[in-house]
């Protein structure tokens, strides 16, 4: 597959043994990778679509040696890279071919816990399954849960602003931190918040969650814990049509409940996971809702009632509602499942990440059916539908010839639907490389100039993971002198990669 | 000084255009509840948002509002309240500690301050999806959407809230809002200390009570109508869970003195008090601070304030907000509050003082350099004329 990407600087490939001599200097031991074979392994992250191996993969493991390398980088005008888990299914951690690729998984330490605050201070290389292992034992978690929890960073997390089944009722990685340490480009090292709330000035930390690794690299953060509730329990809701399931959602909520989870599945996906899992999902719905309802056990009780007569007036045509523990992880085994579960039904699968108001639902998984007939491959929908945030899988063969471009372009036409029915490109995967070119569907060229102005407050030599996120690379003193007529920039047609 | 009411987001950038021109800076007006606070305007004319007003769309079912910048957010909670929805964060209401009241929505989003549910539902900034807004060059961009998981591009809609009208002209805001708990009561200790107060609080915070509002009022005021000091924990939800959680708490609590309770008016009107800072209000002539600190170290910061001033104050956030006032002084006491607060991190805000004080004393708490430097290329990258609110935060900028 090829992507463009900025063109590799061939004064700074030709400098390769300076530069991985020097890095050696700054970041002794192992912490410099420089053979083919081991660089292997950092080639790709989650989006393995794309390849490309790195000039060279540093490992720090202190916040100077991570202030020593990119100083050194900003000197030499070296690309850099930052690299959590590799887990980013937007291609945030592609490296370049004439970049430092900077990966953080040796930051690997928890910091601090701090119960009575209810805060916990980590490495950015720690998972963010991890955190909650860490306090669980005293009753406490930390919420945001991606699917990847158990391998993802919570640097990584905070970069890309993760979310997972969780973020209806709990938010999102953003609305769950309090701190961060950081390292600019120019090397200079800037810590943000703390223990305390809302640290004043310019919200930089609020930025900085979702940047994808274009302004900073993170070297420490500190997250709220929360406390576990009482219980939970889980209800299982098939119905006969989309149309039925998104009526059930909006009603829920209009209701004033706000489920800890409230996830949706679509036909084929149900088929695909119960094949898999045997959860015992109701194989003759069109749709299925996960609703699960937490807090104290009177609370739970009396909601599910609500929920389970909302459910019957939506024409619901099977509920089960969890009566244990076991019962309700084994509800939850099934949509946690269902990429795996796409994976047994299909050589490969594109996993799609748009947002749409919830109200669209059935319009949009309309016109998705249509797109699916229109470039014929069939697609899989898992949807957190308490937010919106759709889940297209589309199914295709990396073998057969032309096949995965059929279904990138598929997934485009997805989130230019996304996109036209009132949402937005990516709702928790980022935009990367993957959705790069997309961004014009959302923004005019003064939202995106805007944007890559602020960019250049942090990263003026446009060193920090280049290539990402943005359509067109402008110069920052270009970007500066740039001025807008009736909304459009005086030369739109620059040319994208 | 000429006050200007633009009609439209062009008159907006015509304006702005034509300040930046002629090296001159606006002072950005909402409803004008919070001027006060910040240094004191050095600009040369006011924009004044009053026309670009009105709420655009309420969708109830998708918790979804959007409104243009001076909608007076009086306008927007009452819409919210009638299909039972609010804004979760509690925004303060200024009628009773700057003689004006709750403001517009932007202006609301401009300062992100935010009531005593913070510790519970978040801030301000954690409730804004989207804006429009016109940039210190006079160009009209947008960021954010309409939808709550949204990561496309930077989030720039959270770099506006806290940034106090320095970075760009919001002209219209698309916020999250959230069901109103059907009903609340609170659960009060009398006569507890500042340190057992937040041991308590504390405590209640880290069970499964799902606590809303966590206060301590030292001393005894006409608000909560006690001799001693008030330790006040809030629970919202529907009436069996709300009952259970209290006398859950109740339990967990009853080593720590006798327990009261509040029923659901008199918590209403007593949280509206600590989200207002009603505790401080008859202290008319004070100067009033706003400090944030780890929720722990409240007890300490106090301490060392009170070795060396006497000071009014109480606590919200379980501690980790202060609300602090001192007798008039030319320096407002900054060195005395701001040397207590440094070991323990965080944050003073100065909230009320009279303006040859806010000029003279850092109304914000003072950055190190490196993330001064940084902050203020933050502001030339949208503001390269520095024409929006010139100095209100930062001097200079």
């Amino acid at each position: 597959m090829t992507l463009r990407m900025p063109e590799p600087r061939r004064e700074i490939l030709a400098q390769r043994a300076d530069i991985v001599r020097a890095l050696k200097s700054m970041v002794p031991g192992e912490g410099v990778i420089d053979t083919a074979d081991q660089m292997r392994a950092y080639e790709t992250d989650g989006l393995t679509a794309y390849r490309q191996m790195p000039m060279v993969v540093v490992l720090p493991e202190t916040v100077e040696q991570v202030a020593a390398v990119l100083s050194y980088c900003s000197e030499r005008q070296i690309k850099v890279v930052p690299r959590g888990s590799g887990t980013s299914l937007s291609g945030g951690a592609l490296p370049l071919a004439d970049g430092v690729l900077l990966a953080m998984g040796k930051f690997n330490r928890i910091l601090d816990i701090d119960f009575d605050n209810r805060t916990v201070t980590a490495q950015p290389g720690v998972t963010n399954l991890a955190i909650t292992r860490a306090v669980e034992g005293k009753g406490f978690y930390y919420a945001p849960d991606p699917s990847s929890q158990i391998a993802c960073s919570i640097g990584g997390n905070v970069a890309e602003n993760a979310g997972g089944v969780h973020c209806l009722k709990y938010g999102l990685t953003t609305n769950n931190l309090l701190g961060l340490e950081m390292v600019l480009i120019s090397g200079e090292i800037v810590r943000l918040g703390g223990k305390h709330l809302d640290s004043e000035g310019y919200d930089l930390m609020g930025l900085m969650t979702g940047s994808e690794g274009l302004l900073g690299v993170i070297t420490e953060v500190t997250v709220r814990i929360l406390t576990k509730p009482d219980g939970a329990r889980a209800m299982l809701i098939g119905f006969q049509s989309n149309e039925a399931a998104g009526q059930c959602v909006a009603d829920v909520i209009s209701a004033g409940i706000i489920p800890g989870g409230m996830e949706m599945m679509d036909r084929p996906a149900i088929q695909a996971v119960e094949e898999f899992v045997g959860a015992g999902y109701p194989l003759d719905a069109q749709a299925l809702l996960i609703v699960e309802l937490d807090g104290p056990a009177v609370e739970v009780d009396q909601l599910i009632e609500r929920v389970h007569a909302i459910a019957k007036k939506n024409e619901a045509n099977s509920i089960r509602v969890s009566t244990n523990e076991n019962e309700r992880l084994l509800f939850w085994a099934g949509r946690k499942a269902a990429f795996p579960a796409a994976g047994r039904i299909s050589p490969d699968y594109l996993c799609m990440d748009g947002t749409i108001p919830r109200r669209e639902l059935p319009q949009v998984l309309n016109g998705l059916e249509q797109l699916s007939l229109q470039y014929g491959l069939r697609v899989a929908n898992v949807f957190h539908a308490g937010d919106g945030n759709l889940h297209p899988l589309i199914l295709y063969d990396a073998n057969k010839a032309e096949e995965l471009d059929r279904a990138e372009r598929f997934g485009a036409d997805i989130l230019r639907l996304c996109v036209k029915h009132g949402g937005v490109l990516t709702g928790e995967h980022g935009v990367g490389v993957e959705k790069r070119d997309l961004m014009p569907e959302m923004f005019s060229p003064i939202d995106l100039v805007q944007q890559q102005r602020v960019k250049c407050a942090f990263d003026v030599g446009g060193l920090l993971n280049p290539g990402k996120v943005f359509p067109t690379l402008h110069r920052c003193a270009e970007l500066g002198r740039m001025h807008v007529h009736r909304g459009e920039v005086a030369f739109p047609k620059i040319p994208r990669f | 000084m000429a006050t200007l009411k633009p009609r439209s987001t062009a008159d907006i950038e015509a304006t702005i255009q034509d300040t930046a021109a002629r090296n001159e800076s606006l002072e950005v007006v909402g409803m004008g509840s919070k001027r006060a606070i910040g240094r004191p305007s050095e600009a040369t004319d006011v924009l004044d948002l009053a026309y670009i007003a009105g709420v655009e769309s309420y969708e109830p079912e998708e918790l979804v509002l959007s409104a243009r910048a001076a909608t007076p957010v009086a306008e927007i909670s009452e819409a919210l309240a009638a299909r039972g929805q609010m804004l979760a964060f509690e925004p303060p209401d200024f009628s009773q500690l700057l003689g004006t009241g709750r403001g517009s929505i932007a202006g609301v989003f401009a300062s992100n301050l935010s009531g005593p549910r913070r510790i519970k539902a978040g801030a301000a900034r954690d409730f804004i999806l989207g804006f429009s807004g016109v940039n210190g060059r006079g160009e009209s961009f947008r960021a954010g959407g309409r939808v709550v998981k949204n990561v496309t591009g930077y989030d720039l809609s959270k770099l506006m809230c806290g940034s106090w009208g320095t970075l760009a002209v919001m002209t219209q805001v698309t916020l999250k809002v959230l069901p109103a708990p059907e009903t609340e009561v609170s659960v009060g200790i009398a006569g507890l200390s500042h340190e057992l107060a937040v041991r308590a609080m504390s405590e209640a915070l880290k069970s499964s009570a799902e606590v809303s509002g966590a206060t301590y009022v030292p001393r005894p005021s006409a608000e909560t109508g006690a001799p001693v000091s008030q330790t006040v924990l809030r629970l919202e939800g529907i009436a069996a869970s709300v009952k259970a959680r209290a006398e859950m708490l109740r339990g967990l609590l009853s080593t720590h003195g006798e327990i009261s309770q509040l029923d659901e008016q008199r918590s209403k009107h007593f949280w509206s008090g600590i989200r207002d800072a009603a505790p401080l209000a008859d202290l008319r002539e004070d100067y009033v601070w706003r400090l944030s600190v780890p929720p722990t170290r409240s007890f300490q910061v106090m301490a060392d304030i009170a070795k060396a001033i006497d000071v009014n104050y109480y606590c919200d956030w379980g501690g980790g907000l202060i609300w602090l006032a001192v007798a008039p002084h030319p320096e407002a006491r900054a060195d005395v509050i701001r040397s207590a607060l440094a070991p323990s991190g965080g944050h003073a805000t100065l909230i009320r003082a009279p303006a040859n004080v806010r000029r003279s004393v850092a109304v914000f708490e003072p950055q190190p350099q490196a993330l001064a430097e940084l902050t203020r290329r933050v502001k030339l990258s949208f503001d390269p004329a520095r024409v929006l609110s010139r100095s209100r935060m930062y001097e200079g900028m």
